[in-house]
């Protein structure tokens, strides 16, 4: 039975997948604008006049990209790339891979990400056990529903009002970028204390806006073990109030808070884009807002894709966990 | 978030049965006392809404676009939030920019409930295929993110766009969430008794719809209202703040991507960022607070955990 599930998924995935994917490839084209002529514009406009043989660069990026052929011919080919994970040549930054840009800004998006939200994760999920633990505690009966409140306020305005007092008022970090101008990329320390010193006002905000997420799920989560029998067996053992909070409790109900964290994990770069955007970071989000600038169709596939696929198999692969731990959603999906 | 500590006082009242029944006016008053945060976010809401409302009386809608006051002006008396680099009148920038994104929210959540209720309503209602094929099609898009189709799209017509296309644009993503929620919900109330009277007493699907489920609902449907108008500012801002809005319309998100574009931060025109900013966030909170309120109203069981 759990056999027949899985293929269920899998085939729905692929199902999935292919809609997205060609969503993908339709929208970009439903503007009148051509990106071989955006990048011919670009050219001429950057070189003497009269240099840039116009009509002649039109017809052979058109025939390289094969922007000549019928709509359906070139989605067809579109989605046997997509297939094969081939993602092309960007049409701006000819003869760059699409792989390879993308290669090159993720290191940066997820660097930032996944620490932030691992930051936001932790220290929610311990923020929002200690209040249902420690009911007693008015610091932390006054600091979980400050931190949802702002949870609510989307996180690049939280990083621009921290870009506002820190970076602007008080000049303890920069208004911006992955690293100072002056500095030279490389492994050393000097750059990575650098890029360090960029990345804590993006990262904060991440982790500002997040936290009540976490405490939110946590919360709940507790309350609901608190009732259950086991807690009761445990205090009539005359376990130390320690060990109950760490080994019944909190184990029990972290669970959800590691799916709900995996399921994240698939969003991160849709969620990075503003904020590069906010603090001029490199990374997934100003490739993909420049290939929209210049509608270079192919990166933009690109990284959407790579997106759309990392939250469907990030659903899929919840999908299947959940049957094996959870008896009840097992019984459900028959 | 104060719901749970205020809700013993809530059990009596609800056990007082209908014959001595609060007055509507009273039941009110003892809701917002058990949920206070209801009456601030409203409160929240209502005062951005009158600022922008007033503040229309006393100044020019033509004053907020460029060259309509000497450019990187401090506060004065005579522009009272001071000007941006190109010369939009900063007062006049938040008090029509404010409204345009509120308008723009309420529009979108409206059209996001009305098509994602009615989906979710027939989706649940009727099953079989209708419900495979609606819930395929809602699965999809939920994968597809969100922003990146909006991006896509308002760059495909960046040309021309206004408040009111950019209301329709994000509107047209936002009934995923309200069709899911609300199919969910009515999954649940199908099966109950009060629906079975009325269909064993010959009401048709779309009579049990209206009459029986809808009113039934109404509190659900109204917090999904106010998370859809949330989501669509939400995804405005973010839109405009790429760049990607109504190049001419003041709005509060087309004014942070000015404000950035422009380096405000780095020219420290101070009274250039912060309105903005204060507006939004206030926005935000108000729909949070107002929705926490709502809480109790949508998901009674609520009431009853203490």
């Amino acid at each position: 039975m759990y056999l027949i599930y899985v293929l269920r998924r899998f085939v729905m995935l692929f199902l999935v997948v292919i809609t997205a994917a060609s969503l993908n490839f339709f929208v970009p084209r439903m503007s009148d604008k051509n990106p071989v002529l955006e990048k011919i514009t670009e050219m001429s406009e950057s070189s003497a006049p009269g240099s840039v043989d116009m009509q002649n660069l039109l017809t052979v990026f058109n025939e390289r990209f094969g922007l000549d052929r019928p709509l359906w011919e070139q989605y067809l080919s579109y989605i046997g790339d997509m297939l094969t994970l081939d993602l092309n040549y960007s049409i701006t930054s000819y003869p760059t891979r699409v792989a390879d840009m993308i290669a090159q800004a993720l290191p940066w998006t997820l660097g930032l990400m996944v620490t932030a939200t691992l930051i936001a994760f932790l220290l929610g999920t311990v923020l929002g056990a200690l209040t249902v633990w420690r009911k007693d505690s008015r610091l932390l009966q006054i600091t979980v529903p400050v931190v949802m409140v702002f949870s609510a306020i989307p996180f690049y305005l939280i990083g621009l009002v921290l870009i506002y007092f820190l970076a602007y008022r008080a000049g303890w970090f920069p208004i911006g970028g992955g690293y100072s101008i002056t500095s030279f990329p490389g492994w050393n320390w000097e750059f990575i204390a650098d890029v360090m010193r960029h990345s804590i006002l993006p990262a904060s905000s991440i982790v500002i806006a997040s936290i009540g997420i976490w405490a939110l799920g946590m919360r709940g989560m507790m309350v609901t073990v608190q009732g259950e029998d086991y807690m009761n067996f445990a205090e009539a053992k005359g376990l130390t109030s320690r060990r109950m909070f760490l080994r019944y409790a909190v184990r029990n109900a972290i669970l959800p808070q590691i799916t709900q964290l995996a399921l994240f994990m698939g969003q991160l770069v849709t969620g990075a884009v503003l904020v590069e955007i906010v603090f001029g970071y490199p990374g997934m989000g100003s490739v993909l807002l420049q290939a929209v600038d210049y509608l270079d169709y192919y990166t933009i596939y690109g990284i959407v894709f790579v997106l759309i696929l990392a939250v469907a198999v990030s659903m899929l692969i919840l999908d299947l966990v959940y049957p094996l731990l959870d008896p009840r959603t097992r019984a459900q999906s028959h | 978030m104060t719901a749970e500590a205020t809700n013993l006082s809530a059990a009596p009242m609800a056990a007082a049965g209908p014959r001595n029944r609060p007055g509507r006016g009273q039941q009110i008053r003892g809701y917002l006392r058990r949920n206070p945060s209801l009456g601030i976010g409203v409160a929240m809401i209502a005062g951005l809404i009158l600022f922008s409302l007033i503040g229309s009386l006393f100044v020019d809608e033509r004053m907020a676009r460029p060259l309509s006051a000497p450019p990187s002006q401090p506060p004065t008396a005579a522009h009272p939030f001071g000007s941006d680099s190109q010369g939009r009148d900063l007062f006049a920038v938040l008090v029509y920019g404010t409204w345009l994104t509120v308008r723009l929210g309420l529009v979108a959540g409206a059209i996001g409930v009305l098509i994602g209720g009615a989906l979710g309503f027939i989706s649940a209602y009727f099953g079989g295929w209708t419900d495979r094929i609606i819930n395929f099609v809602t699965d999809v898009l939920l994968t597809v993110p969100a922003l990146l189709i909006l991006v896509i799209v308002a760059s495909a017509i960046k040309e021309g766009l206004t408040p009111t296309t950019m209301a329709l644009i994000i509107a047209a993503l936002a009934w995923r969430r309200p069709a899911r929620q609300i199919r969910a919900q009515v999954l649940v109330m199908r099966g109950a008794g009060y629906v079975n009277t009325a269909r064993i007493s010959g009401a048709g699907p779309f009579e049990i719809i209206f009459c029986e489920l809808v009113p039934n609902l109404l509190p659900f449907l109204v917090a999904s209202f106010v998370t859809a108008v949330s989501a669509a500012v939400l995804a405005s801002i973010g839109l405009e703040a790429m760049g990607l809005g109504p190049k001419n319309a003041p709005t509060l998100g087309m004014t942070i991507y000015y404000m950035m574009n422009f380096s405000a931060f780095l020219l420290k025109l101070w009274w250039w960022i912060v309105p903005p900013i204060a507006a939004l966030v206030i926005l935000f909170v108000g729909l949070y607070l107002i929705n926490t309120g709502l809480d109790e109203l949508s998901n009674p069981r609520l009431r009853r955990r203490a």
